[in-house]
């Protein structure tokens, strides 16, 4: 390989190259400095899902609809299209969610996700158990944990009734590690 | 011909690449090094090679939205002609390079490839088969079914586990609250462009470090890796006993490379394409999520360990093992290379293969799911019912209704989340029974609140009649021996 074109041509003249060095270094320094600040913006922008919520928060309530259509004693699924959302998300924004009436204006609305690792759990109306098909997590009808690998119960919605209407405060994917978080700034209604 | 030359030699006065990749060529490898062993790096790469081509072709017509990718594989699978069968080349491709990769690493470990000089060269492979994972993991997302969608659930639910920053990493993983649009977005970003790029550059460099340091000579025993004069050891063995790297080296290489192409169209248009399974759609929620093959083990690791310890384990498990992988050539970076005389090596790759093949084995009969329909969907088998009081009848019953089938097997059938209760009243008294029904325990839950009084009587009786004909009931030992008869 020839590289001869990339030497400097002529005698080299110590105090001019050292001059050239320095400057070399300034240039990079220049560089480094615009480098850093253009990762500020880009920094932003991936970060973007979690100080969104810092600003925003992402839960809201969302109706359920009429509470008479949750009878009294039973569980039910119900569905709600989640408060964040758009276009590209399709039906992956249909989130359900399991509402217990236990009676009058006593509701618990359990998230579907397993307390475990988040599978869809399913209610047993006969023996009255949530059911996880993944890891084979058991819950028992107020949600407590009755057997299997979670360390918790479901996780919960907080609730209120407005206009005879059945709402929840959601909108994030419940998860271990989150809904411990969750627990001091959601008002108690857990009975 | 001469005007080739003549093109050839106005490109290589502009690239001056000839000389170098001439040089590669022509460089000495150790004779014993053309050998069938020795055919498992190459072949990861003209798997991965495949995956690249088939992976573009995909890209022609998949839409990564979570609105359209389902309907777009459906559309590849169905209606794009021979798109099955460019998605099963990529599905079997994956596979395929997997286990090379996997291979490949057993015969380098087991070769004592990775001591001196090449340590460098087996960390690169390190991050190349965490790479080549994260490609089969993102590669499943893809795959925008509803093993997908709860998969994706199971990593945030793992990763929100992390102290201090689980939550937030969730909501990076996820790019946003929930799994949806912006979430398929970035494993695109990921499988297409981040991984594959980050790929390309590391088998460069590894493919650049093989020949550079040269390719490991066969291991004999007794003879040992010193720092002070391996390589020079190296040049004379390759010097005088050496033959050039074309084409000794790879003229096996090659013919493996082409039975791999060839195994991998035999699959794929054998077996056809993966999938995708069911629409991701939350709501329905009569499903069984399941992760691909190569990662069913963690799925039967992740059913076992007890909860107290699964945390921990999932946490601190992966940095042990990367750590024991990545210091490995530092601390048996010298010394024997041989197999043969390197029993503790053996054995960590047996014990490793009998353990992951165990936890893949369990996971594809899932014993700790609950048979989800076994109450509706199993009845209980006849002969258990025949010659039965009408009580005992009521007890199956009960036994089904209140879905015990789910969990607990007879004659083979349901559930194997509890144990099989073929013979069950030889275990447990009546008494113990009804304990056991009503207060749960030992991984039971209680159904005390679910089965009023008469239920637990005719339930308890069934179950007092499960036992094989040759062994008796359990009894009371407290109530003294049973009146002789």
């Amino acid at each position: 390989m020839s590289s001869s074109f990339l030497e400097p041509q002529g005698p080299k003249r110590p105090g001019d190259f050292s001059r050239r060095q320095a400057l070399l270094k300034i240039a990079t320094l220049f560089n480094a400095a615009v480098g850093g600040l253009l990762a500020i913006p880009i920094v932003g922008y991936l970060l973007s899902p979690v100080t969104r919520e810092r600003k925003s928060g992402y839960d809201s309530w969302i109706s359920l609809g009429a509470i008479d259509q949750f009878p009294s004693g039973e569980t039910r699924l119900a569905t709600y299209r989640n408060p964040v959302a758009d276009a590209s998300d399709g039906e992956t924004a249909e989130i359900p969610c399991w509402v217990r009436h236990k009676d009058g204006e006593d509701f618990q609305v359990f998230a579907i996700n397993c307390a475990h690792l988040g599978c869809p759990v399913r209610w047993f109306q006969q023996s009255r158990l949530f059911m996880c098909p993944c890891h084979g997590g058991a819950y028992y009808e107020d949600g407590s944990r009755a057997s299997g690998p979670p360390e918790r119960g479901l996780f919960e919605y907080p609730f209120k009734i407005l206009d005879g209407k059945l709402h929840i405060q959601a909108g994030e994917l419940p998860t271990p590690g989150l809904a411990a978080g969750n627990k001091t700034r959601r008002p108690c209604q857990c009975a | 011909m001469r005007l080739i030359h003549k093109l050839g030699d106005w490109f290589d006065q502009r690239l001056q690449l000839g000389a170098p990749i001439r040089e590669t060529m022509e460089h000495p490898i150790p004779r014993d090094t053309a050998s069938w062993f020795y055919v498992f790096g190459s072949a990861a790469m003209t798997a991965f090679g495949l995956q690249l081509a088939t992976g573009i072709l995909l890209a022609l017509i998949y839409v990564p939205s979570a609105g359209e990718a389902w309907n777009s594989l459906q559309i590849l699978n169905h209606q794009v002609e021979l798109g099955w069968f460019i998605r099963a080349l990529h599905g079997w491709g994956s596979n395929f390079m997997l286990a090379i990769v996997l291979i490949h690493m057993v015969q380098v470990f087991l070769f004592g490839a990775y001591k001196f000089p090449r340590e460098l060269t087996w960390i690169l492979g390190v991050f190349l088969l965490l790479m080549t994972l994260g490609m089969a993991f993102t590669g499943q997302v893809l795959r925008f079914d509803q093993d997908a969608y709860w998969g994706l659930g199971i990593g945030a639910s793992i990763s929100s586990r992390i102290p201090l920053v689980g939550p937030a990493l969730v909501k990076l993983l996820l790019g946003g609250p929930i799994i949806a649009g912006h979430t398929l977005s970035r494993f695109f970003a990921l499988h297409v462009f981040v991984i594959p790029g980050l790929l390309i550059a590391f088998v460069g460099l590894h493919v650049l470090m093989v020949l550079k340091l040269g390719i490991n000579e066969w291991p004999m025993p007794g003879r040992l890796v010193r720092r002070a004069d391996y390589l020079e050891k190296y040049h004379n063995l390759t010097h005088t006993d050496g033959v050039p790297f074309v084409p000794y080296g790879v003229l096996k290489d090659v013919v493996f490379s082409g039975f791999v192409l060839l195994a991998i169209a035999a699959c794929a248009l054998y077996f056809g394409p993966f999938g995708p399974g069911g629409q991701p759609d939350p709501t329905v929620i009569q499903t069984a999520p399941r992760p691909d093959f190569f990662f069913l083990w963690l799925y039967a690791v992740l059913s076992l360990l007890p909860p107290s310890l699964e945390t921990p384990a999932l946490l601190i498990g992966p940095v042990i093992a990367l750590l024991v992988l990545l210091g490995l050539p530092f601390f048996s970076g010298e010394g024997e290379k041989s197999w043969r005389k390197r029993p503790i090596a053996v054995l960590t790759i047996l014990l490793t293969a009998v353990a992951l093949g165990t936890f893949t084995n369990l996971a594809d009969h899932a014993p700790w799911s609950p048979v989800m329909d076994a109450g509706t969907g199993v009845p209980v088998p006849s002969q258990l019912l025949s010659g039965r009081t009408p009580l005992q009848i009521q007890g199956a019953l009960v036994f089904q209704s209140k879905q015990c089938h789910n969990c607990h097997s007879l004659g083979e059938s349901g559930g194997k989340r509890g144990p099989a209760l073929d013979a069950v009243a030889v275990r447990l008294t009546e008494d113990q029974l009804v304990r056991q029904v009503l207060q749960g325990g030992g991984n039971m839950p209680a159904y005390g609140k679910n089965l009023n009084p008469p239920e637990t009587t005719a339930l308890v009786a069934f179950l007092e009649t499960l036992h094989p004909g040759s062994q008796a009931q359990a009894k009371d030992a407290s109530l003294g021996p049973e009146p002789k008869l």
